[in-house]
């Protein structure tokens, strides 16, 4: 195997991805309409409720929906994560993970490309949303709809790699009202998404620090400092670190040696 | 192996390296032992039938072969090539159609076999080719724009088959390939198996419960809870079980009558 098998081997499985993507259009309707919904009408409600004051990396004062946009950036991405390794449980018990596995090229590999597959997916839900946030007042400086690609891209991974890690240690994961209850909403409620973490403060402390431990919180604080050009160093490492955590367990889970899977594939 | 291997004396009368070669190989799920000491020979050109009902550990021995796992003890090689220590080089040999149907339904019968090529390095040009060439001979070339979902459940498993193929591996391990299927599209299948098997010399397993799918003169494993009974050339599984058939030769040695 040479680096042009992999690759071959990495454009296939992208292009797979993405032609699943294009014939799920439910799922990318879906994807969009989930932080529309709370775009247009939650933050609408909410405005009043919540006053923002300046924080960085806002120079000025914004309204909630300027807040709260890098937050549904992250949002989208967790559900993509989160679905695509429903996705993978599926699969596997379809038998289109088997497939994946039974390719000559080593598997940590196969679980990479499979994970930047979907990161890309995520990555063009997110600006398929930035288009119509456009419309409603979300308009950063032009420049930070570049400066947030390398910031999605990072996030996206990260919570694809929790995803697959999850996919292949928890043994129910059949439905998504699970994932839903016990990642998707303890993970975005306890984070800076839909109110900085000083009010959380206010509140109380030992969620404070559980929002600030929570990985989701600074995915959306690398975004949102991206999106307005600018890098938060400290997100940055945390993501970075929890990237590389998540997907060792990830590949540590897929392993056919200590196999967790050997779990779930039997009976 | 210092025990008594049913497979040797067939092993002994033939040439060069086997394309599948398992030996001492044990495997539990938890507290559940799924193959104990297992020993399976399977040898180029060879059409072998691994028979067992269901729950013997056919699907555990296909997936370990596959290495979707490998915690076990034990030795799996294929065509030499050790399954755990030099895995690439043992995946490239085999072709796989697993139990479950693992095609795209919503991908084009063309797609999806691209997809496949890919996943062996194989350039778009060449898995072009290769693709025209294997749908042709298995009939289907004139639905390789039709998504899966459009085709009928024979047409999916030769799809499988053609698949599975495409990297023009040297062994064929098929698990179940019929379930489901009406007794025309079974024996469409299995014909175009054993046509695969004798022009290409491919060294075939083909796992199933069913009795009636083997045929004279082919090689059986008869797997019963984890264990092998028998394993031989059909005549010779008959002789050691001291009987006239493979059926009752089945019946005999498991217990249970065998389904057809």
């Amino acid at each position: 195997m040479t680096p042009i098998h992999y690759f071959r081997c990495f454009v296939g499985i992208v292009w797979r991805e993405g032609l699943r993507f294009v014939h799920q259009q439910e799922r990318f309707l879906s994807a969009m309409v989930r932080p529309l919904v709370w775009l247009f009408i939650f933050a609408a409600g909410f405005r009043s409720v919540l006053g923002v004051s300046i924080i960085p990396p806002y120079e000025t004062y914004i309204t909630y929906e300027v807040y709260i946009a890098p937050g549904l950036m992250a949002m989208i991405q967790l559900f993509n994560g989160m679905q695509s390794s429903l996705s993978m449980v599926y699969d596997r018990e379809m038998g289109s993970m088997r497939t994946l596995l039974v390719s000559p090229l080593p598997r940590w590999f196969l679980l990479v490309c499979k994970l930047l597959a979907g990161v890309a997916v995520s990555v063009i839900q997110v600006y398929a949303f930035l288009v119509i946030a456009w419309f409603w007042d979300i308009q950063p400086p032009l420049v930070g709809l570049l400066t947030v690609l390398p910031a999605l891209i990072l996030s996206g991974l990260m919570l694809g790699a929790l995803g697959m890690f999850l996919s292949s240690a928890i043994k129910q994961l059949e439905n998504f009202a699970g994932i839903m209850n016990f990642v998707i909403f303890p993970m975005f409620f306890a984070s800076s998404a839909l109110y900085p973490l000083w009010k959380m403060k206010e509140s109380s402390l030992l969620l404070y620090n559980i929002c600030w431990a929570n990985p989701f919180t600074h995915a959306v604080e690398l975004i949102r400092f991206a999106f307005y050009g600018q890098i938060n160093w400290l997100s940055l490492a945390y993501v970075a670190v929890a990237t590389v955590v998540f997907l060792g367990l990830a590949i540590y889970g897929y392993d056919p040696g200590r196999g967790l899977i050997t779990r779930k594939a039997g009976a | 192996m210092g025990h008594s291997d049913p497979t040797l004396t067939q092993h002994q009368n033939r040439e060069g390296t086997a394309a599948l070669e398992v030996s001492g190989l044990t495997h539990d799920f938890g507290s559940t032992r799924a193959l104990g000491d297992v020993a399976v020979a399977i040898h180029p050109g060879d059409f072998t039938v691994l028979l067992g009902q269901n729950g013997a550990g056919k699907t555990t021995l296909y997936s370990l072969v596959t290495r979707l796992y490998n915690n076990r003890t034990g030795a799996i090689e294929i065509f030499g090539y050790d399954v755990r220590r030099d895995s690439s080089q043992a995946l490239t040999r085999i072709g796989v159609v697993f139990q479950q149907p693992t095609l795209d339904l919503d991908l084009t019968v063309e797609q999806n076999l691209h997809y496949h090529a890919a996943l062996h390095g194989i350039s778009r040009g060449q898995a072009q080719e290769r693709l025209e060439e294997e749908l042709t001979r298995s009939g289907l070339i004139n639905r390789r724009h039709h998504k899966i979902r459009q085709l009928s459940g024979g047409q999916r498993r030769r799809v499988e088959i053609s698949r599975a193929l495409m990297h023009r591996p040297k062994m064929l391990l098929l698990d179940e390939p019929t379930v489901g299927l009406d007794i025309g599209s079974r024996q469409d299948i299995l014909d175009h198996v054993r046509s695969l098997c004798r022009e290409d010399g491919l060294a075939v397993l083909w796992a199933t419960h069913l009795i009636d799918e083997i045929d004279e003169g082919e090689q059986v494993v008869i797997l019963d809870e984890g264990k092998v009974l028998a394993a031989g050339g059909v005549e010779e599984v008959c002789k050691q079980a001291g009987t006239a058939t493979i059926r009752e030769a089945f019946t005999t040695l498991v217990g249970k009558e065998p389904e057809v």
